[in-house]
């Protein structure tokens, strides 16, 4: 097992920072290709979401420089950048991956969007031959326990979510919120979900805008709303009381005299901005208005952070699925590893079991068929014995963490090659040995 | 004996202004309910001390003390419709304080400024008292939603909300309450006026609009107006709200001043 991850998230790094790692989709595959060409890295995948920029890799050694990647592809310092890396390795990055698919990693604890983000990035990493063997063995796992997590515990429940921290303080801002109106502006699903509760806790209606108007129509139909034109929007959003907003514009497109605009028109009633884009749609000097309450990400997290409490004892039992899991997986990865040995001593024996039988057929002359079916099971069943020893000394060695040299007596013993062997001697001679 | 249910009040009371500190540290839903019993209960002395009062003498009411006394009648009695109405009692940070020091003075006992104009009106003037301490309790009120609006405003913006359930009430309850204290104020603080100018009409035969206590009292209708027009029309709210409601309550605290340099609202030593 040679992983190793490295990456920042909202808990290490402020949205100023991820604002400068995040990989649009866009060029998400060009990246991974950049990764695995890096030294010592043989897989690589990148999953950057507006909550995490982290790149997973399986290496050559275990001791790639994974941060020299990360500073010359974002082109940042390490001054800049270091004090918000974690870089982890084998089985706390097996856990960590475990742990982000799970959505017990995530901002909000047992979200369901960051599965699928994890997914189109594996599907991406894949797709450019990036993620392979190694990867694809993590990976497969990692979703599989995702899988279980959320099916045995109630961490996914939607009783603390982003959503539900919006509804919250939207309480605290206009207490009632029967007759206020939602503005939408951009798609996401968890902007649609925040939208979906605020309707469910009392607002009445709202204005969907989306740069694809199209998309804007088909939003708004789904909510019983109004399409806006992404062009009116400035003339439109002072008729809301709270707005979405999740665009993935590359800069803000709230700024303070939007906010100067909108209050005047609205005469001084508050708005409510929640500003779940990344990089922000908000300015923080809009939000510096009298009257303008917007919170982003890392606020809503704040908000987030106070409510976890009820969700604990579910992530604890959720802790404890995948730290059985990674056993699981270790397990798994061990036994993979001596199963080159174990093929390899099957296809010795075979290999003596035929010269054997087709010496013992000169001598002996034609066999009639039922004599050919005894040898044959006679011998067969002689190998299986023989075997029977070594392959369950391997296959325990392989969970008590004693594989390599249990494997190596057994080469020795038998005089074996396992595939790696021979893939490994085409650079290092001396396997020869 | 008036003297006496008013300490009854003063000493529930009490137990509001110690819940108005010890609620600016931390929310406790039982101190809140023991802290409104409490009130309610003083506020029932305190009722029972007026009518005493009113039965003995309905001019004595216009003593100094006797209308601080009413003042913080009226604004507990405020206080306790906006509970009933919005179910928050976090206008008490406010008003307790400011009713309990009231009530203390008042029940001191001793009454070193009485009323000393010749008054010919007194239903006249016993009306203009009520209406105008009525219009001063919802100015009290006003400015204490105000100061909440501010601090609530405050903590949203700080975003910290590991204290989102905190005992203050969502930001748009504190503005109708400031703003509907406010509208409810003003025609009391103006008939209030009016009557006291009929009042004075009667007793001097003229209207000295060049009087210490007859400026000060126009200034301060006017600072009302222009904050009620503010709210009404630009819907001024948080720092701007604030800033115009304490300089209503600093200009209300300078009108009452103005009785001991006035010739014709005039109080001296007894």
């Amino acid at each position: 097992m040679r992983y190793q991850l490295i990456g920042v998230n909202h808990k290490t790094a402020p949205l100023e920072v991820r604002e400068r790692l995040a990989i649009p989709d866009s060029r998400l595959a060009e990246a991974c290709r950049q990764l695995t060409v890096h030294p010592g890295v043989e897989e690589g995948l990148v999953v950057s979401t507006c909550n995490r920029v982290e790149l997973v890799t399986h290496t050559a050694n275990g001791a790639a420089d994974l941060r020299t990647f990360l500073h010359e592809h974002f082109r940042l310092s390490s001054a800049e950048l270091d004090p918000h890396l974690y870089e982890l390795r084998d089985k706390e990055a097996v856990r960590h991956v475990f742990r982000v698919a799970s959505s017990l990693d995530s901002m909000v604890v047992g979200e369901a969007q960051i599965l699928g983000q994890v997914k189109e990035a594996y599907a991406t990493a894949r797709a450019v031959g990036a993620a392979r063997g190694q990867l694809e063995q993590l990976f497969s796992r990692a979703f599989a326990v995702a899988k279980r997590v959320r099916t045995e515990t109630a961490v996914g429940s939607s009783s603390v979510s982003i959503a539900s921290v919006a509804v919250e303080l939207a309480k605290q801002i206009f207490g009632n919120l029967k007759g206020k109106t939602v503005f939408l502006i951009g798609a996401g699903k968890m902007s649609e979900l925040a939208a979906r509760h605020l309707l469910a806790h009392g607002c009445t209606s709202i204005f969907v805008s989306n740069r694809t108007y199209d998309r804007a129509v088909g939003l708004a139909h789904k909510f019983e709303g109004q399409a806006i034109r992404f062009d009116d929007l400035y003339s439109t959003c002072d008729k809301a009381d709270i707005v979405i907003t999740s665009t993935g514009s590359p800069r803000a497109i709230f700024h303070r005299e939007h906010g100067e605009h909108f209050l005047q028109r609205r005469k001084n009633k508050p708005m409510f901005f929640i500003d779940i884009a990344v990089p922000r749609d908000v300015s923080p000097e809009m939000a510096k208005l009298s009257g303008i309450f917007v919170y982003n990400l890392d606020d809503l997290q704040q908000a987030v952070s106070a409510h976890v409490a009820d969700r604990r004892k579910e992530a604890e039992r959720a802790e404890a699925i995948i730290a059985i899991e990674i056993e699981r997986f270790e397990a798994r990865l061990q036994t993979l590893d001596v199963v080159p040995t174990i093929v390899s001593l099957q296809e010795h024996l075979e290999t003596i079991r035929q010269a054997e039988m087709d010496r013992v057929r000169g001598r002996l002359g034609p066999l009639t068929p039922e004599q050919e079916m005894a040898v044959e099971a006679l011998t067969r069943g002689i190998i299986n014995k023989v075997m029977h020893t070594p392959v369950t000394a391997l296959k325990a060695a392989a969970r008590d963490q004693e594989a390599t040299t249990v494997m190596d007596v057994v080469k020795r013993l038998f005089n074996l090659r396992d595939k790696r062997d021979d893939s490994t001697s085409d650079h290092d001679p001396e396997s020869h040995r | 004996m008036p003297l006496l249910w008013l300490r009854f009040a003063l000493a529930c009371y009490f137990i509001g202004l110690v819940y108005a500190f010890v609620a600016l540290n931390r929310a406790s839903d039982l101190f809140s309910r023991i802290a409104l019993h409490a009130a309610g209960l003083g506020l029932l002395f305190h009722f029972v001390s007026l009518v005493e009062l009113f039965l003995s003498d309905p001019v004595v009411w216009a003593s100094v003390h006797n209308g601080e006394s009413l003042l913080a009648f009226a604004s507990m009695a405020f206080f306790m419709g906006i509970y009933a109405l919005y179910d928050t009692t976090s206008p008490g940070v406010v008003v307790f304080p400011i009713v309990f020091f009231l009530t203390l003075i008042a029940a001191t006992g001793q009454q070193p400024f009485v009323f000393t104009s010749t008054v010919q009106q007194r239903g006249w003037l016993i009306a203009h008292i009520a209406l105008i301490f009525t219009g001063y309790a919802a100015l009290v009120l006003s400015f204490g939603a105000s100061l909440i609006y501010l601090v609530q405003e405050r903590r949203l913006k700080s975003k910290s909300l590991s204290k989102l359930s905190s005992f203050l009430p969502p930001l748009e309850v504190i503005d109708q309450i400031g703003y509907r204290s406010l509208l409810l104020g003003f025609p009391f603080m103006t008939l209030g006026l009016l009557t006291g100018a009929v009042v004075a009409v009667s007793t001097y035969g003229r209207f000295n609009f060049l009087d210490v206590k007859i400026l000060l009292s126009v200034l301060m209708w006017l600072v009302y107006m222009v904050m009620v027009f503010a709210r009404w029309n630009s819907g001024w709210r948080g720092r701007r709200a604030a800033v115009l409601a304490s300089f209503a309550f600093v200009a209300a605290i300078v009108a009452w001043a103005a009785n001991y340099f006035s010739a014709m609202h005039r109080f001296a030593a007894s």
